[in-house]
């Protein structure tokens, strides 16, 4: 699918809103699928604070999201910019502590509850 | 929309010949599959990108017959 120009856009500028920003079903206090519940809790007990994107009230985003990442699920998160994946991707990080040394390496505050 | 675990497997195989394949039907729906996928084609490859590799041999049927499917990638 080829990325509209103004999708493209408004949606490099949510990126940029958070260090850490996660698109995914629902919102964090109240995820509407189990994948992106798992992703958003992982960062919750990373203590890091997170901009999020409910892709289910646009559906714009919920296309073009997956063509901006090349990665046909959600949820997927975005540190600095960056995409680092998946729910699954999250998991095997946050359990091998690379999660927490990729957000120490970028600066970003966490707290661990 | 669903799709079978042989289906699936047989998918995989084809597009990874190399490969130690597990498919694992978590549910027993034909939708929710665990999958780990050993191959060369990964040594170079950073976890996206290997993601992204499997994902693209799936050809789009991540977004119609496959719901949910946990992937666990690793180089040989």
């Amino acid at each position: 699918m080829e990325l509209e120009a103004g999708l493209k856009t408004k949606i490099q500028e949510q990126i940029q809103t958070k260090d850490v920003f996660l698109f995914m079903k629902g919102n964090p206090d109240f995820p509407m699928c189990g994948f992106s519940s798992t992703a958003s809790a992982i960062l919750k007990q990373c203590g890091v604070e997170f901009g999020h994107c409910n892709v289910l009230e646009d559906e714009d985003i919920r296309e073009g999201i997956k063509a901006y990442s090349n990665w046909p699920t959600i949820p997927q998160l975005y540190i600095k910019n960056e995409f680092v994946g998946g729910c699954d991707i999250m998991k095997e990080m946050a359990e091998s502590g690379e999660l927490l040394e990729l957000l120490n390496t970028r600066g970003i505050k966490i707290e661990i509850k | 929309m669903t799709i079978e675990q042989v289906k699936l497997e047989n998918l995989l195989k084809e597009k990874f010949p190399d490969a130690n394949i597990l498919v694992k039907d978590l549910v027993g729906d034909n939708n929710h599959y665990s999958v780990t996928i050993e191959s060369k084609v990964f040594n170079d490859l950073n976890r996206v990108q290997q993601h992204q590799l499997v994902y693209q041999s799936l050809d789009g049927l991540m977004d119609s017959e496959l719901h949910a499917m946990q992937l666990q990638t690793k180089g040989i």
